[in-house]
Parts: C-alpha cells; structure tokens; sequence
C-alpha cells in the first residue's frame, strides 16, 4: 500500500525529472550539430581523413625507401595477402626487391603486419576510400623496378629525404607500443 | 462587432445575387458550400500541416541528438515530406493473403476520418470554423475516439500477432486515457458554461490572467493532465505502446505498405496539431487578439488565425520535444499512471472547480496573478537549467570533444 506522501513524492519526482531531461535536450537542440556531411558538403579545405587519428587502420602503404625486406610483415600476415619478392645482388650491394604486393582486397585490417616492422615502413593511412571497379585493381604493387633495401644505419639516419620518412615510421611504432605517449 | 459574414449568409447572398442557380433547395446549397469548405481545409491545411509536422519532428529531433535531419530536398530539406509523400504514394500496396481483406483496406479510413472530423469544430479564427457546433468539445472528443476503432480494426485485420498486440493495447490505451483527457475538460466547460469551442473562446481574453489556465489552481493542474492524456491518446511516446517498434515491429502498422501506411502516419502527426488546438481553444485564450479591430475584419481574422496557429503548433513543438526526452513508458506504468494518478487527480480538479465556482463566482484576481507568477517563475528556473546544462558542456569539451573537426590535423 503506497503512502499519501510517497504518492505526493512520485508526482514530484516525475515533473522533476522530466523538466530536468527536457532541459538537457533543450541544451542540445540549441548548440551545434557535430555532423560532418560527407562527402559532398565538408568544410573548406577539410578531408575527413585529416580528422582520423594517427594511428587509423586505413589502407595499407609501404614506404619503400625504408623497407628492409626481412619479410616480418609477409610471415605476419594471417591471410597472406602480401608477398615480397628480394634477392641478395651482390653488384648492387644488398637485398634487391623485385616485388611487393598487397592485395587490399584480402586485407582484413588488422594491422599484424606493421607490428613486426622494424623500420615502420608497412603502415595503415587514414585513407579509407579504397572502392573500385575489379578484383585485380585492388592489389597495390609498390615496386616499380626493381630496388635495393634499406639497411639501418649505426649511427643514425643523416639523409635529409630518407630522415623523415624514417622519423614518421619509429613514431608510428612507438604509439603502438605506448598509445597514450606524446 | 461588425460580423464577418458567416457561411450560411454568405451561401444566402451568393443564391439570391444569383451566382448559385436558384430552384434547388437551400440546404443543398449549404451542404455543397460545407463540402467545399471542408475540402479547402482538408487539402489546404490539414494534409499539409501534417506533412509538415514530419519535416520538423525529423529537423528537431536532428538538433536533439546533435545531428542536422534532412537538409537536402529544398531549403533546409523543407520539401522532404513532398518527397516522402510520393515515394509511399508510388510503393506497392500489399495485402497480406491471411489478412481480413476489406478491414484491412478499411482501417486506415477510419483512422483518417477520426481525425479529420475533428478539424469540423476545431476553429482557426473568431469567424473562422467549419461549424461552430454548440456540443464542439464533446463532438470533438467523440470523433477522435473513431481512431481506436480504426486501430483495434487494423490490428485485427493483419492476422498478425505484432499488428494484434499492437491494436490491443491502442484499444486499452486510447480508452483509458479518454477518461482523465474528459475529466480535464469538464472544469473549463463549468467554468465557460458551454460546449461550444468559440464559445469557450469567447469567455476567454488574449492577455494571459484572463485565460482559463491561470483561472484556478484546479484549471493549471488540468492543463497538464489533459496534455498528458492526449499525448496518449495520440499514441506519442512516451506512450508509443501501439507502435513499441523495439518490441512490436510497427503494431497495428506493420502489415501495412504504401499508401495506406501514409495514411495511419498523417494521423498521428495531423493528431498533434489537434491536441495543441485544443489544449489552445479550452486553457490559452484561443484565437484571442487585444485588439478590437471592428473595421478591418480580414485583418482581424488573419490575425487571430496567426494567434492561435502559433499556440497550437508550440504544442506540436513540445510533443516532439517530449518524444525525443522520454522513453517509452511499460505497459504497467502506462495504466498506473493513468488510474493512480490521472484520474484522480483530474476528479479532484473537476470536483475543486465546482466548489471553487460556489465560493468565487466572479474568480479570485490574486490567484490569478499567483498562478501566472508561478508559471514564469517555472519558465526562468527551467531556463537557467537549461544554461546550466550547456555552461556543463563546455567544460566538458576542454577534456573531450564530439566534434571530429575539433581533432582534425592541420595538413602537412
């Protein structure tokens, strides 16, 4: 059996309540809305891959000029969807890669591959736009003739083209390995 | 007051000038006069208002959850429900093979004409109204209640047992709440000594103290319960319990396609401007102007006309408001709410404006202007509530922000 006063009580309760939920609606309805039409009415000059963090599991990139072809990241892959092809050439004094395939559409993101990478060269982008219109236009050759691998250097990286390549590579590791780093 | 012609004399003056061929008896003048009238209304504000509704419901809804809502079909996406409407309009009708055929056709026609009816006495200026019935609120009342009937018909039709549950409870919805929307509307009608909606009206004034919902204690208690109640009766959330999509599927609506989906559809938002004109024509002084204005009778109409449009679509704007706050009450809760305190407390306040009649005849002035304080006192505190909860926002914003702009890296 309810009291009087608890009766009084859940009448006072209900108008409070609501007039309360209506106030934080009332708040929201007057700010700005957070939506970002995409893709046909951004801002100026603003992609949406800009907004995406650092670390953002897009399409697949390989930075050739630090790759070291150790194969880390073909073994790593749970769906082989990447295959490199590097040959010792002595004339041109290291590994040689004649090949470095991936096929996006195998690729399940789950960016196993660029865990193991010791130079950070295999890395997800921002970029997300990855539709076309056949199976084999999905599978991105990053080897255009054929190249020689990077070999890390002792005492650092002093070429001013590869140094920030490299740069952008360590940091990509080191937020995997300490997200929460600066 | 100089009268604007009403439609009988105006039918009177167009047979006798000899516009309208003589010879056929009067009354089939005034009816085909009320068919046309009743169709400009139908197809010229009705139809329309509640196409319009959609489009607001769907932007302010998008402004709620932080979204933007349609923006695409003409200036701020305003001929979405055009689009909207031709699109059901061009969808197959499907009926299913189990289903109740001719209920089934019939049932979005009774809905539709529940809730059309009503626009017969609802009234849109001092000389603007279908018919100025002398029974109006009750003719009203009754009218809408067709809806359930359509409902229950086409919950029943569908061979479905979603589309049945869904008519059951409108059926146990609808009538229950019929009880305290009619108990919230006896005390204005002891209070105006009429039926009548511009009657109701009429006893009323345009300046706030003199409408009916600062008249007494017991008619600002009303007020709430009556919305309260027609919000319910209008199947809107928090008391979408017919619809329930989450359990339901649709209700009563889910067998349905096309056209006569449209049709349930334009009830229930066609249905909220109803209930704003009437919570306007028996609590907010209706179509009430302060001014005279005997000379200038089209001014004076279009004025009145904008007076009560603005008070009964604030009430649509509130409903929507409600919608995407609350959610959706349970079954239980639903008829407690309803016999444990609607009810009652509606009894109570039918039975407190009778004796508050027999002790103030001529109504208390202090009262009045207590209640009209404590109702601006309740819109401040409730404003400054509101600037509460965004100055707490941006505080927030400072650790974390829902703005993807806000994190975007500059190029380069």
């Amino acid at each position: 059996m309810m009291g009087f006063g608890t009766y009084l009580r859940n009448i006072k309760d209900a108008v409070a309540t609501i007039a309360d939920g209506m106030a934080v609606t009332a708040s929201h309805m007057i700010r700005k809305p957070v939506t970002l039409e995409y893709p046909d009415r951004l801002p100026d000059g603003v992609r949406v891959q800009d907004t995406l963090p650092f670390r953002y599991r897009g399409m697949l990139e390989v930075d050739l000029e630090i790759c070291t072809a150790c194969l880390a990241c073909e073994r790593a892959c749970p769906i082989d969807c990447i295959v490199i092809e590097a040959e010792k050439d002595k004339a041109a004094g290291g590994l040689v890669m004649t090949r470095f395939d991936i096929d996006m559409a195998k690729c399940m993101y789950c960016g196993l591959c660029s865990e193991p990478c010791p130079t950070g060269s295999i890395h997800h982008t921002p970029e997300f736009e990855g539709a076309d219109y056949s199976l084999e236009s999905l599978v991105r050759r990053f080897v255009k003739a054929p190249t020689l691998a990077y070999k890390p250097k002792k005492a650092g990286e002093d070429d001013p083209v590869i140094k920030p390549i490299l740069d952008r590579g360590m940091r990509y590791l080191a937020e995997f390995a300490d997200p929460d780093a600066k | 007051m100089t009268e604007f012609p009403s439609m009988e004399s105006l039918v009177h003056g167009l047979v006798e000038s000899g516009v309208a061929p003589a010879g056929i008896p009067m009354w089939m003048h005034q009816l085909l006069a009320m068919l046309i009238f009743g169709g400009i209304v139908v197809f010229g504000f009705v139809l329309p208002i509640a196409g319009i509704t959609t489009w607001v419901e769907r932007r302010v809804m998008g402004r709620i959850q932080s979204r933007i809502g349609p923006n695409r079909v003409g200036p701020l996406g305003f001929l979405q429900w055009l689009a909207d409407g031709v699109k059901n309009m061009l969808k197959e009708d499907i009926v299913p093979t189990a289903a109740d055929g001719p209920l089934f056709r019939a049932a979005p026609y009774v809905v539709i004409t529940g809730f059309v009816a009503s626009f017969a006495a609802i009234p849109f200026a001092g000389n603007l109204i279908i018919a100025d019935l002398n029974v109006g609120i009750l003719y009203i009342t009754a009218v809408t209640a067709l809806v359930v009937v359509g409902i229950l018909m086409a919950g029943w039709a569908s061979n479905n047992k979603w589309s049945l549950l869904g008519g059951i409870r409108s059926a146990a919805q609808i009538v229950s709440y019929e009880i305290p929307a009619g108990l919230s509307i006896f005390p204005v009608v002891l209070l105006a000594g009429t039926l009548s909606m511009q009657g109701i009206i009429r006893a009323q004034g345009a300046a706030p103290w003199t409408w009916y919902l600062f008249d007494n204690p017991f008619t600002f208690i009303a007020f709430f319960v009556l919305f309260v109640s027609s919000l319910a009766e209008g199947n809107r959330t928090p008391f979408d319990l017919p619809e329930a999509e989450s359990e339901l599927v649709a209700g009563f609506a889910t067998e349905y396609s096309g056209m006569r989906n449209l049709l349930f559809f334009m009830a229930e938002w066609g249905n909220l401007y109803v209930i704003g004109a009437i919570a306007t024509t028996l609590f907010l002084g209706g179509w009430q102007i302060p001014w005279a204005l005997d000379d200038h009778p089209v001014l004076r109409n279009a004025l009145q006309f904008g007076v009560f449009f603005t008070k009964s679509y604030a009430f649509v704007v509130l409903a929507i408001w409600l919608r995407w706050t609350l959610p959706r009450i349970r079954v239980d809760q639903m008829m407690e709410m309803c016999w444990k305190y609607l009810v009652p407390i509606a009894l109570v306040n039918f039975l407190g404006t009778a004796t508050w009649m027999v002790l103030f005849p001529q109504g208390l002035a202090p009262v009045r202007w207590l209640l009209l304080l404590a109702a601006v006192v309740a819109i401040a505190a409730f404003v400054r509530r509101v600037a509460f909860h965004i100055r707490y926002a941006r505080l927030e914003r400072r650790h974390l922000s829902f703005n993807p702009l806000a994190t975007a890296r500059s190029p380069g």
